[in-house]
């Protein structure tokens, strides 16, 4: 009968492609959606100029990236951890814990985070304080310092009286992402800290402490806008009144509709991130297999292309594609440990 | 009598020769209910319509590309080494472009000319020697693609009355790409890239082809398995299964996977064929197992819907003749009842074809520039290519995304087109 030969054939078309499939020839690849947009250029740039295979990448957030990472060794795991902040020492733990000894650190260069508005709209000039206030879903009671109450501010002339008068209403990343982290850790931990009363909380009970920075109000002020940064950019053009929380690349591809806000006395500028002086920045790393390097083909190919001066440079294309490049100095050092693949220290 | 006195008489013993006297009231209801369903019909066509209008507007542009014509001198100075591959066919470009414009000395000046033309432009010129070495050695006028934001540019989505500031593309570029334009060396051309290149992270380069053999791919492998297999248990279940409460779970539990949403498969294809039978991840296989999965259900629950049509005489007449309870089903019942599985199996291939969350569990959701040439070749299917051009930051990628779902709404429409023929062709009328 048909029916039983497509069955058959099916069963065999999966019985003959499993042994085939073993070996991997191709670079595997996983982690931040922040240094995706960078490592798929890289991937590209390597495929087109060497004629090998082009590395796959998945995009799973630092965290999911790492989980695959140190999974193990062998071809079913992956090579590459892209991540938007370094390792934890819980992660290198579990990666020891599963065989992956040796991780060499590459740290790519920085990234700002901004927080940008519609070009028709006044420009900002606020400080971290001002963000944790308008953003934190408790604050001190102005009264009485010692006391949280539920954030009480509509406007954000009612925060600062600089500031216009608009509601606050700010589109950004959900708690899975790791823009959310680095923005809490970088603005909200920071303007908590320039709170008198809270700082004196944090030394008396640093949990209750991150609890109050770490918790975003939920009132509608801050709409998280999944995980689509175009789609931030298209809502502030809609809505001049609108705040947006993303990454330096995307106000930089879309410079003409929008623009960063000045934070702390620092607008965000590919030179104040590169020399620091924007305070919302972070860097960038990858984290390497060393294991895998003589296993899988093309990855010290991969490596050389991304620590090459012509991608990762200050004209490098990483630099249009809006990564932010490092010092000669440091770029020269981690070119370095890239070419001898010194793993770091395990904790 | 008054009209109280008529009602109640009328309710005891209705006259079924005077006319009712609220007739005029239920002629007014049975055409009011005709005015609404008529309007939820004209409200979802608006919508469709609506849809189709605005993504055609935004993607009809993705098909057409900026192009740049150079005169480049394939001098063979250039192709001294024995791969020619390995030439430096970046510097064709730049010399070039440096001939076209003689004035531009400045080496920052230069770097910005340079940025006019894609950086595909040399794979390109690299492609065309590999397969022509006979070029080497003489002049050519080669159309060669252009920046994805002069192509933004010339589509009209970047506002060249902007403050400089304010633009990717400055002044000088303008005036660069404005001598290019009246020397008619500046096009938009159809782009034949998009149809027959795999993903790339600059715009201008990008192609649904990868995507859309990752589709076929997977989707072979959905039908390869799930027809069969959902075909066969349909059968079973309906013909040949007794009556019991094994049967009864078995249904209740067909009934219910149907509706576990699609998430849920992607965790177990991550748990058993990835994890447990270790397939390769961000496979058209993997993928094609999970998908097949997920369309069992609604294959088996039209099939046992259009075994149950087929009118019980056609059964009892085979059997009377004595032919054995196989042949029954072979011979007359399948046939009858294959248009309306044929309908069932669309459903769900329709279903899967528009399927990301299971892939994303699988890793199918990925950047995958190869064009996929096995199902154990990572691939992307075209709904996660969709998402992936969405969520990049380049402008020129929004027109891709929309050019993308049109891709996958022809994709969509030749399916149903071969379905709705084939179920033409073995409708049998009784």
């Amino acid at each position: 009968m048909n029916v039983s030969h497509l069955v058959a054939a099916a069963g065999l078309t999966i019985l003959m492609a499993g042994p085939a499939m073993a070996a991997r020839d191709y670079i595997s690849i996983v982690g931040s959606s922040t240094v995706y947009p960078f490592a798929t250029v890289v991937a590209e740039q390597y495929g087109k100029s060497s004629g090998a295979k082009t590395p796959k990448i998945e995009s799973t957030g630092t965290g999911g990236g790492f989980k695959l990472f140190c999974g193990g060794v062998g071809v079913d795991h992956p090579d590459i951890s892209n991540a938007s902040r370094a390792i934890k020492e819980s992660e290198m733990k579990a990666c020891a814990d599963n065989g992956v000894k040796e991780i060499v650190e590459v740290k790519i260069g920085y990234d700002g985070i901004v927080l940008a508005n519609a070009k028709a709209a006044p420009e900002f000039k606020v400080s971290r304080k001002d963000i944790f206030l308008a953003l934190a879903k408790e604050v001190p009671d102005p009264k009485d310092p010692a006391k949280l109450i539920a954030n009480p501010y509509k406007t954000w002339k009612e925060i600062n009286a600089e500031l216009p008068d608009s509601k606050i209403e700010v589109l950004g990343p959900p708690p899975t992402s790791g823009t959310r982290d680095a923005f809490v850790e970088l603005v909200m931990e920071v303007g908590a800290e320039k709170i008198d009363s809270l700082k004196a909380m944090k030394k008396a009970d640093a949990k209750a402490f991150a609890k109050v920075f770490q918790t975003i109000r939920e009132d509608g002020a801050y709409v998280e806008a999944g995980e689509n940064d175009n789609l931030i950019v298209q809502k502030l053009q809609a809505n001049p009144k609108a705040m947006g929380i993303f990454g330096f690349s995307f106000l930089d591809q879309n410079a003409d509709v929008i623009k960063g806000s000045v934070i702390d006395g620092k607008g965000p500028s590919y030179e104040a991130i590169a020399d620091g002086s924007y305070p919302v920045s972070r860097p960038l790393f990858f984290y390497v297999k060393k294991a895998h390097v003589e296993v899988i083909p093309g990855i010290k190919g991969f490596l050389a292309e991304f620590t090459n001066d012509k991608a990762w440079g200050k004209d490098g294309y990483l630099a249009d594609k809006g990564l932010i490049a490092m010092p000669d100095a440091e770029r020269k050092q981690m070119a370095e440990v890239v070419s001898k693949l010194t793993p770091m220290a395990m904790k | 009598m008054n009209d109280n006195g008529t009602n109640t008489a009328m309710n005891a013993s209705p006259n079924l020769l005077a006319p009712a006297s609220d007739l005029k009231r239920r002629y007014r209801t049975d055409k009011w209910f005709q005015r609404i369903g008529l309007g939820a019909i004209a409200l979802s066509l608006a919508f469709i319509a609506l849809l189709f209008f605005h993504i055609v507007r935004e993607g009809h542009s993705a098909f057409v590309r900026a192009n740049i014509m150079l005169d480049i001198d394939f001098a063979e100075k250039h192709f001294v080494k024995e791969n020619l591959a390995a030439a430096d066919y970046t510097a064709l470009v730049k010399q070039a472009l440096t001939e076209a414009f003689p004035e531009v000395v400045d080496r920052r000046d230069k770097r910005q000319l340079f940025s006019l033309l894609s950086s595909g432009a040399a794979y390109q010129l690299r492609d065309m020697v590999l397969a022509n070495p006979r070029l080497i050695g003489t002049r050519q006028q080669v159309w060669l693609p252009a920046d994805d934001d002069v192509d933004m540019l010339q589509k009209g989505k970047i506002d060249r009355n902007l403050p400089e500031e304010n633009r990717r593309i400055n002044d000088r570029q303008l005036s660069w790409l404005d001598t290019l334009a009246s020397q008619g060396r500046l096009e938009t051309q159809f782009n034949t890239a998009f149809f027959t290149g795999g993903d790339s992270r600059e715009p201008e380069l990008a192609g649904v082809l990868g995507a859309v053999k990752g589709t076929m791919l997977t989707l072979a492998i959905t039908l390869m398995l799930s027809f069969p297999v959902g075909v066969a248990a349909a059968i079973y279940l309906e013909e040949f299964a007794p009556q019991n409460r094994w049967t009864d779970l078995i249904e209740v539990n067909i009934n219910n996977l149907a509706a576990v949403p699609s998430i849920i498969f992607g965790l177990l294809g991550l748990a058993v064929f990835i994890n447990f039978f270790g397939l390769p991840r961000s496979t058209p296989i993997v993928g094609g197992l999970v998908l097949a999965l997920l369309t069992l259900p609604t294959i088996i629950i039209a099939g046992r819907a259009a075994l149950k049509s087929v009118p019980p005489s056609i059964r009892e007449a085979a059997l009377g003749i004595g032919a054995s309870k196989m042949q029954t089903v072979v011979h007359h019942v399948l046939p009858l009842a294959l248009p309306g599985m044929l309908t069932g199996t669309i459903i769900g291939m329709a279903h899967a074809l528009g399927e990301t969350a299971p892939l994303l569990m699988i890793g199918m959701v990925a950047f995958i520039a190869d064009v996929p040439g096995s199902i154990g070749d990572p691939a992307a299917v075209l709904p996660v290519q969709i998402y992936l051009w969405a969520d990049s930051p380049e402008r020129g990628f929004t027109e891709k995304t929309s050019a993308a779902i049109i891709i996958l709404l022809a994709f969509l429409m030749t399916m149903n087109s071969l379905a709705i023929y084939l179920r033409k062709r073995f409708e049998i009328k009784w």
